[in-house]
This record gives structure tokens, C-alpha cells and sequence, in this order.
């Protein structure tokens, strides 16, 4: 990547299942003032655009974009909604740096998804209209689906899914974000209810509120405003087809494709050696080891050997979510990419508190936008 | 050479779609939501009830802002302390509505307009309904007074008051 | 772009399909050559479909490739080619291809019903306002302010209406008289029927390339010199609706960055948004064209006719092509390229045109996206 661009600021609500104390104005006003306290800037004068990441039947409206600049002190200001994960966001934050139209922006992505009470029926919203919403039922069906492929596919087994939750739940227990840390064993998710089958209960992440906000500034700009900027060198991102008839089941190529965008931006040759942890989508337990193979940081099938043989644990080779993942903190819908983004982030900076990596030089960020949908991205950090 | 050149698309009339020419295919999307009012509305809505409007004041920027909101969206700051203010207040502008919501005719039109209150700062205000008027009196300018609903009707919303009518000579 | 009309019988996916192949056939490439691919569209609520963006992807040409949606209300319309342009101008593509799409005639039986969850659900909705309170309010507050006679913005559709029908597009194109638009129904005093674009089905799609590609391509340049967007307060009901100083605040930006000092000088063609007819003077206003209140005037003797000194809305406007929002992009920014690559055929403005202005508009009262092009 020609312009250098860095995170200059970090800030994120705790996740919670429920915030019925706050509005959606007022819990996105607490991510961002964290944010912009974090990069000691005033947004109001400091800060040249604001992105943020969002989809009106998530939040109820027909026109959200409305109801986005007051609390991120983006009032008559250059702001834009990207509908997409907060990577995606990133990424357009990202290009109007490389643009040369801003030199500060600041990226939000939240979930205020308690205030839906029909989330089932607005993810089946989201099928096809003709081929597909007509079969109805509970729309994670299709995460039923996908894992059943991908497990016989790969080779990979449902236990080695059920340690990605046990990983992921326990690593949560030292983040004071998350809102799902627990001490489970692969035997409590083998036991825990089918839901949509081989999906258990505990593979399927929960539903959370929140409210993320990176600032990212070009380097010149960077170097003045923050004593340790985290370097993006590179990102990407990608959709398949959204006919579900029409997909390889059991591949991700999006993630492949997000990678292969970021890693070339990146000068990375050798994922698998040249990135020292990362934070990987598992709205679904499965998705962790399809995402970590589809990103090249196992081989094919090898992701659940790799898990268990401890690769992947906080003191393995290669951590993967650190932070809790979205099994751990909760699947904060949009806002989930950008999570990872700030774990990478706060890792990097070495501001993980109990769950701090040693050593951690460069990390990387994946994304998927959640059932039904192919579509992801990806992002480098570095130190 | 023009462009767009040979522009595609097929139109397809009502009278198709009614007489059943082409297949319908249908969908009531269940979508319902339950939005956390937040701490400023749910004291407005609060404050509805008891026949009072209340604004929250920025200590930064000295504004009374109204509707309330418990951060300054000019100077970035939580806001301070909260601020009664008036029932009465001043047209900004209105229209004279023969749609309902859905765009359907009504006979009997809906007054509709903003009205900035007194005690705000100016030009703050909300969209409410009009009525003791008339299409030749009602005027950008005409100081109105808010028309509560009686106290065991108010249940905590923006239509505790009915309406806003013309201020009476004398009266605040 | 594809006609514009109350009910297409495509599918947003097949509308979405057609303006694409149509853009690249005109610029001479294949979807292979599209490194990636920026979709705008307006809310999920008209095609009735969450995430639509997904939905809609193939027939935009994104499958397989870095594709994006960005939505800011009617304001999408210009600013769809604005993320474009940050695809190429980063580096990141050679060839972006932007598509805007709405299918409105989905939401049913009308897209009205859509516009009800536009609004606060605590201090709006509970008063079940209709979307065409907000012009109402906004057009009363604009003609008070400066005294503008109602037959002073009836000239505006009149004459967009009868541009149009050059617009091979075209849904609502007509030769009327000031007459016929203050005779007509009143919705919502003071906007009349004849004073409002139509609901619309629609597609448009533009292709936006390096200038190495773009050389390659065509002789007839035409760069993006220029963009802004800004958005206002969520709280429309603390501001005086009589000016959209947002709309000022993307001008002065895209200004600056097109380096130009005198904009009623120096623009040769402009698009305003006109999804009602006050609003083109509005925005003219807006994008500092003329002086506050001026605009009515400027159009009374005839400089915004096409032949005029500044020709406004050639295109036949929002009024007489129709308002697929999103889509609108094909009567705004792909207007200008026309216009400014003389392809705009019978709708061509006289004087060989150099730079163009097309801006759109969104949100409540609140959103403003501007695009400057000059011709190579």
C-alpha cells in the first residue's frame, strides 16, 4: 500500500444483550467519545469524515442515515452509511485517505439489534423473495446447511466446532467487553440443544448491542496525533453470489478473495508465517475453521487438527480471537468486523490487559456479514 | 449518437397486475421493534405526561436544546442540567395536508407544521398538528399555545398534546 | 439507464443487469474488465428485501468482486459515483462500475407506506406524517422567506417536464402551462400534483476508469474534478428549512477541490436535484449558482432553459424522467457526462459545455452530495 494510513484512535461500548437505558443516538455517542478521547481529538474540528456502517431493517428504519451524525459529532460534516460489516466501512474510510479528499476519518459500526423483536423474520427478510423466503422456517437454517457441507467437505468434525466455542467462550472471560464469557467443554456444546442441525445451541453465537469507532488518519497526519499508531497495510473484500442454489457450499470464497486483496496490498506472501494471530468471524462455530482455511492460516482440513492441537489457543502459535470472538463477546451483527479490527488493534498496542499476546507484530481482521449473505472482507494491522 | 441509446425495461400497467396477467408473488415482512427511548426522550415522554415540555441545556455552547438530547451535536459535549420550558410558541412553517400517511385522500385536511418553542433556543421545535384555525388565518409567525389531552389520557407520547391552536390576546 | 416508469416488469436484479450492460457497452468493456463495483440503492423497504444490497449484487456485476452499497438517502444518487471515484482515485481500481437501482413499485400498493419509517419513530411517527409533509413545510418556509409566487415555481416544472420530452427514458414527460400546475389537485398545500416527480422503477449505471484505462477507451474525456457531501442535524425540526446550508457546505467543498472560485461563472450545465420543483431553485441556492431568493427570478427570464446562460436540469429532471431515487444517478451524473462528452443528442445544451455540476439530495432535509466533472 502506496499511502500509509494508521488507527490513531479506539473505542468501544461494553456488549450487552440488552441497553435498554440507552437509545441507539446515545450508545453509538459513548463508543465515539471513547474513541476520539483515545486519539485526543476533537471531532468537531479535528476530524474530516465520518462513516458508518449500518442497514435500515436492522435498526427500523427506511432512512437510518438520518439518525447517524449527532452523536458522532458528524453534524453538517461529510458523513456517509456504507451497508455493509464495519470493515467495509474501513475500507471506504480507507480509500477516501488514498483519494486524497480527508486525512482524518472516523469509522462506526454498532448493533442496537435488542431493540428488533423480530429478528428471525427480518434475516429471512433478507432470502430471496421468489426462490428462497417462501420455504420460510427459522433462517439459520442455511448456517445448517453450510456446516453440514463444510464438515464433510474438509474432514473437519463437529467436536473440533465444539472447541472453537470452548476456546472462544473461555478466552472471553478475560475481556471486560465481552458478554458471553463462560468455561465450557466440548462436551457441554456436543450436549447442548440441536438447533439446526449438525448446529448445536452453543455453536451459534448471540445476539449483542454495541458500538465500535476507529479513527484512522493518513501518516503525516498520524504521526502528530498518536504516540503509537497501528498501521493498516493492507485490506480487501469480496462477495459470492447471493443465489444460494448457485454456491460452492462448504467454501468461503469471499474470505478467500478479501484475503488474497489484502495480502497482495500487504506484500504477504506466506499467511501462514508472516501473520502472528487473528481475529476471525465465528458468528457460527464452524465459520471460525472455514474462515481460518479460507484466509489460508490452515490448510484444507486442517483447521480443526490445528485447533486441537492447541494452534490457536491465546498460547498457541497462531491465537485466534483473543478477544472472545463473536461466540464469547456476543454477534454484534455489522459491528462484528470492526471488533475484530479494535481487538487486533488493542493487541497490537499492547492494551489487551489480561489477554495480551506476546510478542505481536502484525495481525489480521476477517469478516462475513452473517446469513444469507457471501459477502466479507479483511483487513492487515501492524505495528 | 444520443445517449441513452435504446434504453430496456418493460412497462407493466396496474390493469395488468389487477386483472391477474402476470403472477403476484406477496409478502408482509414481520418486522416489529421496541426502541429504547433513551434517557433525554424518555424523560420528555415523562415530562408529557405531567403537561410539561422540558429541554436539556449545553453548558458550552449556552443553548437550550429542545427536543432534549443528552449530548451537544455543536460541540460534541454531554449536556448539563435539564430546562423547563413553555407551552407556547411560534409557527416556523406548516402545510395543509389532503393525504393521509399512506398517501390516500382525505376530505377533511390535517394542519401540520413546526413550531418553535419559547424558552428553547431559537428555532428549536417539533412537528405537531394545528387546529382552532383556519386556512385564511393560520400564518408562518402565529405565536400558538399547546391543547393537552386531559391528564388520565396522556399516556407518554408527542399526542399527549392534541394539537397547538392560536395564542389568545393576553394570554402566555 | 434503463426507461424509468411506475412498475417495470424487471426484477431489481434484471433492471440492475440492464443498466450495467448498457454502460459497459457504451464504454466498450466487459464485466471482466471491472475490478469492482459500487452499488447505490434506497431503503430495503421498496424492493422489500433486507440487505438488498446482497440481493442485488449479481445483477450489478459484483459477484466475485470487491462490491460495496452505500446509501444516504435521495442523496445517493450522486453520491453512488462519489464512492466510485474513491475506488479509482485510491488506486485500488482501473475500471469501477457504479449501479443505482430502485425498485419502488415492490412496496405495496404504494412506496408511500415506505416513507412513514423515514421518521422519528418517538417525536414523528406517532403524528402518521406523510412523506410530502416535509416539501410542504420546506416550500411554504422557502416562499415566505422570500415572498416567491407559486407561479414562480411552477415555471420549473414546466420546463422540466417539457426537457423531457427529449429523455428517451422519460415517465412523465409533457408540454404544460404554468396554468396546468396551479390547477392541479392540491396534496398537501402548498405542493401540488403537478409540482412532484413521480415514484418510479429504474436503473442507471456509469463506469469510471484511471485515466491510463480511460485513454485507452475514448478520445472524449471527462474527468471528476470535484466532489462534496455533508449531512445536517438529525433534529430537522431546530433549523430554518428556508435555506439547505448542507447542500452550501458539499458545494464549497467540491468547489475547492475543483479549484473553482466563481461557480455561476465557471459551471456550464447543471443537474440539480428536483424531486419537486421548488426544490431545483433550492438547490441552485444551494450550490451558491445564484443568491438566496434569486433563483425563481433567473428562471422567470429564462437562464435556465436549456438554450439559457446556465441551462438547469437538461435532462428533463426528476419531474419529467421520474424518481427511481437512487437511480436518478442517470438524469444527474451520467447527464452531465453526456452532456459534457455532447452524446445528450436532442437534449444537448448549446456553447460546447466544459464543466458540469449534478448534485442529489436526501434524508430529512438534511443531505447534500455534489459532482463536478470538466471535459478533458
Amino acid at each position: 500500500m502506496e499511502e500509509k494510513i494508521a488507527v490513531v484512535g479506539a473505542g468501544s461500548t461494553k456488549f450487552r444483550p440488552d441497553t435498554s437505558e440507552q437509545n441507539w443516538k446515545e450508545l453509538m455517542f459513548e463508543g465515539a467519545s471513547k474513541a476520539y478521547t483515545d486519539a485526543g481529538l476533537n471531532p468537531r474540528k479535528d476530524i474530516d469524515s465520518f462513516v458508518t456502517c449500518a442497514e435500515d431493517y436492522w435498526e427500523g428504519f427506511s432512512i437510518y442515515d438520518e439518525f447517524v451524525p449527532d452523536q458522532l459529532g458528524a453534524a453538517m460534516r461529510p458523513t456517509c452509511t456504507v451497508c455493509g460489516d464495519g470493515l467495509h466501512g474501513l475500507a471506504i474510510a480507507c480509500m477516501q485517505i488514498m483519494s486524497g479528499m480527508v486525512d482524518v476519518v472516523a469509522v462506526e459500526a454498532h448493533s442496537k439489534i435488542s431493540d428488533l423483536n423480530t429478528y428471525n423474520d427480518v434475516v429471512l427478510f433478507a432470502f430471496d423473495p421468489i426462490y428462497n423466503r417462501p420455504l420460510a422456517g427459522h433462517p439459520y437454517y442455511v448456517a445448517g446447511m453450510e456446516m453440514n457441507a463444510f464438515l464433510n467437505g474438509s474432514g473437519n468434525t463437529e467436536e473440533q466446532c465444539a472447541g472453537v466455542v470452548s476456546k472462544n467462550m473461555t478466552n472471553a472471560l478475560k475481556n471486560p467487553l465481552a458478554a458471553y464469557g463462560k468455561r465450557v467443554g466440548v462436551g457441554d456444546v456436543m450436549g447442548s440443544e440441536p438447533m439446526f442441525s449438525p448446529a448445536k445451541k452453543l455453536d451459534i453465537a448471540e445476539l449483542v448491542d454495541g458500538s465500535v469507532v476507529l479513527v484512522l488518519a493518513r501518516a503525516e497526519k498520524a504521526k502528530d496525533i498518536a504516540d503509537n499508531p497501528i498501521w493498516i497495510t493492507g485490506f480487501g473484500w469480496n462477495s459470492g453470489t447471493p443465489w444460494l442454489e448457485g454456491r460452492t457450499w462448504g467454501r468461503a470464497s469471499y474470505a478467500e478473495e478479501a484475503a488474497k486483496m489484502a495480502y497482495k496490498m500487504a506484500g504477504i506472501a506466506e499467511p501462514r508465517s508472516e501473520i502472528g494471530f487473528a481475529e476471525v468471524d465465528d458468528k457460527f462455530s464452524y465459520k471460525e475453521l472455514m474462515h481460518l482455511e479460507a484466509v489460508g492460516l490452515a490448510g484444507r482440513g486442517q483447521a480443526g487438527n490445528d485447533l486441537e492441537n492447541g494452534r490457536f489457543h491465546a498460547d498457541g502459535d497462531l491465537p485466534i480471537n483473543a478477544s472472545g470472538g463473536s461466540l464469547g463477546c456476543g454477534n454484534l451483527i455489522e459491528a462484528s468486523g470492526l471488533h475484530r479490527a479494535l481487538e487486533v488493534v488493542l493487541q497490537l498496542r499492547g492494551q489487551a490487559e489480561g489477554r495480551q499476546l506476546n510478542d505481536v507484530e502484525r495481525g489480521l481482521a476477517q469478516s462475513w456479514r452473517g446469513v444469507p449473505t457471501a459477502s466479507g472482507a479483511a483487513a492487515i494491522f501492524e505495528r | 449518437m444520443t445517449k441513452p441509446e435504446n434504453p430496456r425495461g418493460v412497462e407493466l400497467s396496474s390493469k395488468q397486475m389487477k386483472e391477474g396477467d402476470v403472477i403476484v408473488n406477496k409478502w408482509d415482512p414481520r418486522v416489529k421493534y421496541a426502541w429504547a427511548t433513551g434517557e433525554a426522550i424518555s424523560r420528555f415522554l415523562e415530562e408529557m405526561k405531567n403537561g410539561k415540555l422540558i429541554a436539556r441545556k449545553c453548558d458550552s455552547c449556552d443553548r437550550i436544546l429542545f427536543p432534549p438530547r443528552m449530548f451537544c451535536e455543536e460541540c460534541f459535549k454531554p449536556t448539563t442540567e435539564w430546562v423547563y420550558i413553555k407551552d407556547t410558541g411560534k409557527i416556523e412553517t406548516y402545510s395543509i395536508s389532503y393525504l393521509d400517511k399512506d398517501a390516500r385522500r382525505i376530505t377533511d385536511p390535517i394542519f401540520v407544521g413546526v413550531v418553535s418553542i419559547d424558552g428553547a433556543s431559537e428555532k428549536m421545535g417539533i412537528m405537531h398538528y394545528f387546529d382552532e384555525t383556519t386556512k385564511e388565518d393560520i400564518h408562518i409567525g402565529m405565536p400558538v399555545k399547546a391543547v393537552w389531552k386531559p391528564p388520565e389520557e396522556r399516556e407518554g407520547a408527542i399526542t399527549d398534546i392534541k394539537y397547538f391552536r392560536p395564542l389568545k390576546e393576553g394570554e402566555e | 439507464m434503463t426507461i424509468f416508469r411506475r412498475r417495470l416488469q424487471e426484477t431489481g436484479k434484471e433492471m440492475s443487469y440492464e443498466a450495467s450492460k448498457m454502460a459497459l457497452e457504451e464504454a466498450g468493456l466487459e464485466l471482466k474488465d471491472v475490478d469492482s463495483v459500487v452499488l447505490g440503492s434506497a431503503p430495503d423497504a421498496f424492493d422489500g428485501i433486507h440487505l438488498k444490497g446482497e440481493n442485488l449484487l449479481d445483477g450489478a456485476g459484483g459477484a466475485g468482486k470487491p462490491y460495496l452499497r452505500v446509501f444516504v438517502g435521495g442523496g445517493t444518487a450522486v453520491f453512488s459515483p462519489i464512492a466510485g471515484w474513491w475506488h479509482v482515485a485510491s488506486g485500488l481500481a482501473d475500471v469501477c462500475l457504479v449501479v443505482a437501482e430502485e425498485k419502488m413499485s415492490s412496496c405495496f400498493p404504494h412506496p408511500q407506506s415506505a416513507f412513514g419509517h423515514i421518521w422519528d419513530p418517538i417525536l414523528d411517527r406517532p403524528l402518521k406524517p406523510n412523506l410530502v409533509w416535509i416539501f410542504a413545510m420546506e416550500m411554504n418556509r422557502y416562499m415566505t422567506v422570500h415572498g416567491i409566487k407559486k407561479e414562480d415555481i411552477a415555471r420549473v416544472a414546466v420546463k422540466n417536464k417539457r426537457n423531457a420530452l427529449d429523455h428517451p427514458c422519460a415517465q412523465l414527460a409533457a408540454d404544460l402551462t404554468i396554468e396546468d400546475v396551479l390547477n392541479s389537485e392540491v396534496l398537501a398545500w402548498p405542493v401540488q400534483m403537478l409540482d412532484i416527480s413521480p415514484p418510479s422503477d429504474g436503473a442507471s449505471a456509469m463506469i469510471l476508469a484511471s485515466e491510463e484505462v480511460a485513454k485507452k477507451l475514448t478520445d472524449d474525456l471527462v474527468y471528476l474534478s470535484g466532489a462534496g457531501w455533508c449531512i445536517d442535524s438529525t433534529m430537522w425540526t431546530d433549523r430554518d428549512l428556508y435555506f439547505p446550508e448542507y447542500v452550501a457546505r458539499a458545494a464549497k467543498m467540491a468547489y475547492k477541490m475543483a479549484k473553482i472560485e466563481n461557480p455561476p461563472k465557471e459551471i456550464d450545465v447543471a443537474e440539480p436535484y428536483d424531486p419537486f420543483d421548488y426544490k431545483e431553485l433550492h438547490h441552485m441556492e444551494g450550490l451558491l449558482l445564484c443568491d438566496k431568493g434569486e433563483a425563481p427570478i433567473l428562471t422567470r427570464e429564462g437562464v435556465t432553459e436549456r438554450d439559457g446562460d446556465l441551462p438547469v436540469c437538461p435532462s428533463g429532471g426528476l419531474l419529467g424522467v421520474g424518481n427511481p431515487i437512487a437511480a436518478t444517478m442517470g438524469i444527474k451524473a451520467c447527464e452531465i457526462y453526456w452532456q459534457l462528452a455532447g452524446k445528450a443528442g436532442k437534449r444537448q445544451v448549446p456553447n460546447d459545455p466544459q464543466v458540469g455540476i449534478c448534485q442529489a439530495w436526501g434524508d430529512l432535509m438534511q443531505y447534500g452530495s455534489v459532482l463536478i466533472m470538466r471535459r478533458g
